[in-house]
C-alpha cells in the first residue's frame, strides 16, 4: 500500500482528524462538541495558510 | 479571622470502580472501544474511526514506525507516541510493517500521522477514564 498525498491534502485531513478527536474529548455536550470541532478545524485550516503565505513571502 | 489557606477547595477522592480502570485501558487497546463499553456509540465510533483512519493513513504514507529506544530523544519521543495507539502498534510491529523507507517527500506526514494518532489515543484514553468516574456525561 502506498500512497502520495499534497501538502495541503496532508494537512487538511490532519486536521479534520484530529479536529473530530478535540472536540469530543475537551467539550461536554454535542452541541459544544461540534462546534469546538469546527473552530479547530478552521484553525488547522487557518494554520495551513498562514504557514504557506510566510513561506511565500520568505521565499521573495 | 479565618485562614486563606483553609478556603481553598479540597479535591475530592474519586472512588477506584471497575469500569474507572477498565474503560482506559481497552480505550487504549482499542481506539474508540473505552466509550463505546460505557455507551457512548457515536463518541465510540467517531474517535476509532478517527484514530485507525489517521494510523493506516500514516502507514499507507510510507511513515516510520518507531521501535523502543534509548537514543535520541526525539526518537524516544517517537516511540512514546506511537505506543499510545495501544493495539496498532501491536500489531504493526507484529505484522513489522512501518518500516520507513522513505521515498517520496511527504512521506515523513506519515511518521507524524502514525504518531499524532497515537497521542490523540491517549487523550480519547483520558476521556473514557473522565467518563467513568462520572467528571464528564
Amino acid at each position: 500500500m502506498n500512497l502520495q498525498l499534497s501538502h495541503f491534502s496532508a494537512a487538511v485531513l490532519f486536521g479534520v482528524f484530529a479536529s473530530v478527536v478535540f472536540g469530543i474529548t475537551q467539550r461536554s455536550t454535542s452541541r459544544e462538541q461540534i462546534r469546538y470541532g469546527l473552530y479547530c478545524f478552521a484553525m488547522f485550516v487557518g494554520g495551513v495558510f498562514l504557514a504557506g503565505w510566510v513561506m511565500w513571502l520568505l521565499r521573495r | 479571622m479565618t485562614n486563606p489557606s483553609t478556603n481553598k477547595e479540597t479535591p475530592i477522592a474519586q472512588p477506584v470502580t471497575t469500569m474507572s480502570v477498565v474503560a482506559p485501558a481497552i480505550g487504549w487497546l482499542i481506539p474508540g472501544a473505552g466509550h463505546l463499553i460505557q455507551k457512548r456509540w457515536i463518541r465510540g465510533l467517531l474517535l476509532m474511526a478517527s484514530i485507525v483512519i489517521m494510523f493506516v493513513l500514516g502507514l499507507a504514507l510510507q511513515g516510520r514506525v518507531y521501535r523502543p529506544n534509548g537514543g535520541d530523544i526525539l526518537d524516544i519521543l517517537g516511540f512514546v507516541g506511537d505506543v499510545g495507539a495501544g493495539g496498532l502498534y501491536i500489531v504493526t510491529r507484529a505484522l513489522d510493517l512501518g518500516q520507513g523507507a522513505i521515498a517520496h517527500a511527504t512521506a515523513d506526514y506519515g511518521t507524524k500521522y502514525i504518531i499524532v494518532a497515537g497521542l490523540l489515543n491517549f487523550i480519547s484514553a483520558a476521556d473514557a477514564y473522565h467518563i467513568a468516574i462520572g467528571k464528564k456525561p
